[in-house]
C-alpha cells in the first residue's frame, strides 16, 4: 500500500495536479510517526510512511494548508473523510485546493497497549499474520494484533469513504459498531456512580489541551479558554469545577459536529476516555432527533442548528432511567 | 550495604508512612503509573516511570498564593500558603532526580522562591536505580547515570533485595530512621545487575546522542535555522510536552474572582500556548514556529547559557512517548545539529 | 436523604425578556408570593443562554438553575426557543451523564400572562432543590462562602 501511495503521489506531483502532499513521516522508532507535508519525490521516497501506526487524522491540517497557494494531495482514511467533509461543510477547508485519495483504514495500533503488556525497550514491531512480533532490547516478544488495536479502531463505525477524488484499494461500508456500549453502561449506573466515574477520570486532566488542539471540530481561531477577555480563560484546572467545565463545554461545542473520529482519546496523555462525552451527545441526538452522522454529507443541517415543532422537552432527561 | 528483602518492602513503607507522608509510584491503571500517597498494602509500580514527572512535589501544577478581600476602602491581603509537613518521595528515577537540581537553579537563585524552597526543605527524595531502561531513555546524553541516581538517598534493586545508600545528611537521616528494618547485605548480585544494565545502556537506540554541538554559545547557529519551519509544521500547540516534562518550569500568576474576594494563584504555563507571556501589546511570539523554537532553544541554548552549560533536559523520554504527533527533542536535535 | 431545614438554596432563573420576565412581573403585581431564593437574570431570549451561563451559575454558588422562555411557537424571534429546547435538553442530559443531580436543572415555558404559573414553578423548583441540599458536585470550592 505504501509503495502504491508514494508512486501515485509522485505522479500527481510530476504532472502538476498538486504542489504538496500531506501524509505521515517516519520517526526514530517503529511507532513515533509525525504528520508531515512533502514537496518532492525524494522526500516521499525517504520519509513517507503508511503502516499500522499511521493513525493520526490529517484532515485538520488542511485548514491551514488550503489557506496557502496551490493544491495539496491528502491521503484520507475512511474516518478522516468524515472530518474532512465536516470541515468542508463549515467552510474551513477550501475543497478546490485539495486532491483527496481515499485509502483503506485501520485497524491501527496503539503503542500504549503494547507497552501496557510490560513490553519495553521496543526496537521494532512486525505484524505477521495478526500476531505482533516485537523486537526489544530484552529479546523478542509476541502478542495478538487485536489486543493492541486503538480503541477508536476497535469501535470502527465506517469503512466507507464519504469524500474522495480517487481511491487506492476498495471502498467499504458503514459498519454496525458497538461504540455506544460504554455510554449505555454508564447511563445504567446511578448518578453517584457516574459522578464517581467521571471524577476519577477528569481529575487526571492536566489541561494540556491536546484533545482540543487535535480535534478536527475544534477550529476556533481563539478558544474561549485561551482568551483572557472571555472571563473564563484558564491554563490549569485550579479546581475540580474547572476540570468539569472545560470538558463539558468542549464536548457541547462540538456536539452535532463531532464525527466520532476518536482523536481526543487517542492523544490524551492521561488516557481519559473523552470520546465517551462526545458519544453521549451523538447517542442522545440519534435517539431524540433521529439518526445523524456528522460529516456524512456537506449539505444537511446539523441537529443543533435545526429543530422541529414537536421536539421533546428537556424533562425527558428527568424522566428516564435511574437517578 | 544495608538492604531489605523485597518481600518486606511493605513493612518498610508502613514504618515510613507512620512518621511522615510517603509517596510512591503506583499503578493508576494498566500501563500508567503516578505518584500516590502511600496507604498500607499499596505496591510499587512495575512501570519504568510515572506519566507525570515528580516535579509536582516541589512545583505543583496550581498553588494558591494569596487571598484579597475588599472591606470598605481597605484591602485585606492574606497569605494562604499551605503548611508543608515533612514528606518522603520514594522511587524517583535518576532523570527526575536530576530535574530537581535544574529546578533548584531556577527557583533557589535570588530572589528565592519561598514556596518552592519550603517544599524542597520538607521533602526527602529517595531514588531508585533503573534496571530496565526503555528505548525512549537518553539520560546518559546529559551525563546522568541511571544505575547511580542522585537524590538524598538512593536505592538499588538486585531482583531480591533493595539496597540503600545515603547521598547526603538528609538521606542518612532517612536510612537511620528505618535502620531497624535493614540488614547488612552482600552486593555481588547487585554488581552483576548493574553491569547488565550498563550493557543495555550502550545498546539503547539513543545512546549515541550527544550535546556537544549544543550549548549557550550556539545562539546564532540555531535561532535562524531554516529547519524550524519543517519541525514545527505539525505541532498542535498543545502543552503536553511541557506538562509532562520534569524540567519545564514556566508558570503564570492569575487572579480568580471568587465572588467574595480574589484568589491569587500560580499555575504551570506552556510556551506552546498562544497566551503565554501575553503582555499589554499582545503575545511576543505570534506563530507556532516561534513558540516551538522557544521551547527547544530554551532547553538546548538559553538554559546552558545562563547555568554554566547545564542543559534544560534530563532525557526522561516522556515527551517522546506522549507528544500527540510524536515531535520531540530528539527529532529537533538531529534535524538541527550543525557539526 | 436528610433534609436540612435551615438550608436556603440559591436559585438562578434565566428569564426571557418577552414572556417569562413579564410573567414574573405579573406575579409581582398580582401580589403572589414566590421564594426569595430565586435570583432572576433577564435575557433577551431563552436562546441567549449559553451552556457556560449555567455552569458559571453553579460555579459561583447556585444550587439550582432554571431557564424560562416563551411557549414553543410564541418566541418573539420566531424560533429562538426551539433551539433552546434542543440545546438545553442535550446539556441537561450531559450533566445527568456526569452524575450531577438532575433536579438541579429545569426548563419551563412561562408566558407573560402566566404570573401564577411563574410563582408556582418557582415554589416547586425551590422545594426540589432544597430537598437535594447544597450543590456539591458542580461547585467551585474557592467560591464557597466561609
Amino acid at each position: 500500500m505504501q509503495e502504491a501511495m508514494i508512486k501515485r503521489a509522485k505522479e500527481l506531483l510530476a504532472d502538476g495536479t498538486v504542489d504538496r502532499v500531506i501524509g505521515w513521516k517516519r520517526g526514530e522508532f517503529a511507532y513515533d510517526i509525525t504528520p508531515a507535508v512533502f514537496t518532492s519525490a525524494e522526500e516521499l521516497d525517504s520519509d513517507f510512511v503508511f503502516d499500522d501506526f499511521t493513525a493520526a487524522n490529517v484532515s485538520k491540517y488542511l485548514v491551514k494548508e488550503t489557506a496557502k497557494d496551490g493544491k495539496i494531495l491528502a491521503f484520507l482514511k475512511p474516518c478522516d473523510t468524515y472530518s474532512f467533509n465536516q470541515l468542508v461543510k463549515e467552510h474551513r477547508i477550501d475543497r478546490e485546493k485539495v486532491y483527496v485519495i481515499g485509502i483503506p483504514g485501520g485497524p491501527k495500533l496503539d503503542i500504549e497497549k503494547i507497552k501496557a503488556k510490560g513490553i519495553t525497550g521496543i526496537l521494532g514491531v512486525k505484524n505477521e499474520d495478526y500476531t505482533l512480533k516485537i523486537e526489544t532490547l530484552y529479546g523478542e516478544e509476541t502478542m495478538p494484533f487485536y489486543e493492541a488495536v486503538l480503541d477508536k479502531c476497535a469501535a470502527c463505525k465506517s469503512k466507507k469513504h464519504v469524500a474522495y477524488d480517487e481511491l487506492i484499494g476498495e471502498d467499504g461500508d458503514v459498519l454496525e459498531s458497538n461504540r455506544f456500549d460504554m455510554v449505555e453502561k454508564l447511563e445504567n449506573m446511578t448518578a453517584q456512580e457516574r459522578f464517581d466515574f467521571w471524577r476519577g477520570q477528569l481529575s487526571k486532566c492536566i489541561r494540556c489541551n491536546a484533545c482540543r488542539n487535535v480535534c478536527p471540530a475544534c477550529t476556533c481561531e481563539n478558544c474561549v479558554f485561551d482568551n483572557p477577555k472571555s472571563g473564563i480563560d484558564n491554563k490549569a484546572p485550579a479546581d475540580s469545577f474547572e476540570e468539569n467545565m472545560f470538558h463539558i463545554i468542549r464536548a457541547f461545542h462540538v456536539a452535532g459536529r463531532c464525527t466520532d473520529c476518536g482523536e481526543c482519546s487517542r492523544v490524551c496523555p492521561q488516557n481519559i476516555p473523552l470520546h465517551l462525552l462526545n458519544r453521549k451527545f451523538i447517542k442522545d441526538i440519534n435517539e431524540l432527533y433521529g439518526e445523524y452522522q456528522a460529516g456524512a454529507d456537506t449539505t444537511s443541517r446539523a441537529p443543533l442548528t435545526d429543530y422541529t415543532k414537536d421536539d421533546c422537552e428537556p424533562s425527558v432527561v428527568h424522566e428516564r432511567g435511574v437517578e | 550495604m544495608l538492604k531489605i528483602s523485597k518481600s518486606r518492602l511493605g513493612e518498610l513503607f508502613d514504618a515510613v508512612a507512620a512518621k511522615q507522608t510517603l509517596y510512591i509510584p503506583a499503578d493508576r491503571e494498566v500501563g500508567a503509573a503516578e505518584y500516590k500517597k502511600y496507604e498500607s498494602g499499596m505496591e510499587l509500580t512495575k512501570e519504568l516511570n510515572t506519566v507525570r514527572s515528580a516535579k509536582d512535589f516541589f512545583f505543583p501544577q496550581t498553588e494558591n498564593l494569596a487571598d484579597f478581600r475588599l472591606e470598605g476602602k481597605n484591602i485585606e491581603i492574606k497569605d494562604i500558603r499551605e503548611e508543608c509537613e515533612d514528606f518522603v518521595v520514594f522511587g524517583v528515577r535518576a532523570c527526575d532526580a536530576r530535574s530537581f537540581t535544574i529546578l533548584d537553579k531556577v527557583f533557589l537563585c535570588e530572589p528565592v522562591d519561598s514556596f518552592y524552597k519550603n517544599r524542597r526543605d520538607h521533602g526527602t527524595v529517595v531514588t531508585m536505580a533503573c534496571t530496565r531502561p526503555a528505548e525512549t531513555c537518553f539520560c546518559q546524553t546529559f551525563g546522568i547515570d541511571p544505575t547511580a541516581p542522585e537524590g538524598d538517598a538512593a536505592c538499588f534493586d538486585d531482583g531480591e533485595s533493595i539496597f540503600f545508600k545515603a547521598n547526603n545528611e538528609k538521606g542518612q537521616a532517612f536510612i537511620d530512621s528505618i535502620a531497624s528494618l535493614l540488614e547488612e547485605g552482600d552486593t555481588a548480585k547487585l554488581d552483576e545487575v548493574q553491569a547488565k544494565t550498563k550493557a543495555i545502556m550502550e545498546k539503547l537506540p539513543l545512546a549515541k546522542l550527544s550535546t556537544e554541538n549544543f550549548g549557550g554559545d550556539k545562539l546564532s547557529e540555531y535561532f535562524n535555522s531554516d529547519k524550524w519551519g519543517e519541525l514545527s509544521e505539525a505541532c498542535l500547540g498543545c502543552g503536553t510536552c511541557t506538562f509532562v516534562c520534569p524540567t519545564c518550569q514556566c508558570y503564570d500568576i492569575k487572579d480568580f474572582n471568587t465572588g467574595h474576594g480574589i484568589r491569587r494563584f500560580r499555575c504551570w504555563d506552556s510556551c506552546m500556548y498562544s497566551d503565554f507571556t501575553k503582555m499589554a501589546h499582545g503575545n511576543p511570539r505570534l506563530t507556532q514556529l516561534e513558540r516551538f523554537r522557544q521551547r527547544f532553544m530554551h532547553k538546548l541554548v538559553y538554559f546552558p547559557a545562563n547555568n554554566n552549560g547545564e542543559f534544560g533536559c534530563v532525557g526522561c523520554g516522556r515527551c517522546l512517548s506522549k507528544c500527540p504527533i510524536s515531535m520531540n527533542i530528539i527529532k529537533v536535535m538531529k534535524a538541527l545539529e550543525v557539526k | 436523604m436528610q433534609v436540612n431545614e435551615n438550608f436556603e438554596p440559591v436559585i438562578v432563573a434565566f428569564c426571557c425578556n418577552w414572556c417569562s420576565y413579564a410573567g414574573a412581573d405579573l406575579s409581582g403585581t398580582n401580589r403572589l408570593n414566590y421564594p426569595t431564593n430565586v435570583k432572576i437574570i433577564r435575557v433577551p431570549c431563552s436562546c441567549r443562554v449559553n451552556p457556560m451561563f449555567i455552569l458559571r451559575a453553579f460555579q459561583k454558588g447556585a444550587d439550582g438553575v432554571i431557564i424560562c422562555g416563551c411557549h414553543p411557537g410564541d418566541c418573539h424571534y420566531t424560533s429562538g426557543n426551539y433551539f433552546t429546547r434542543r440545546r438545553i435538553t442535550l446539556l441537561y442530559s450531559m450533566l445527568d451523564f456526569l452524575g450531577i443531580e438532575r433536579n438541579r436543572t429545569r426548563l419551563e415555558w412561562v408566558s407573560a400572562a402566566e404570573g401564577a404559573k411563574f410563582a408556582a414553578t418557582m415554589e416547586q423548583f425551590t422545594a426540589d432543590v432544597k430537598a437535594l441540599g447544597p450543590n456539591r458536585r458542580l461547585e467551585d470550592l474557592r467560591c464557597r462562602k466561609q
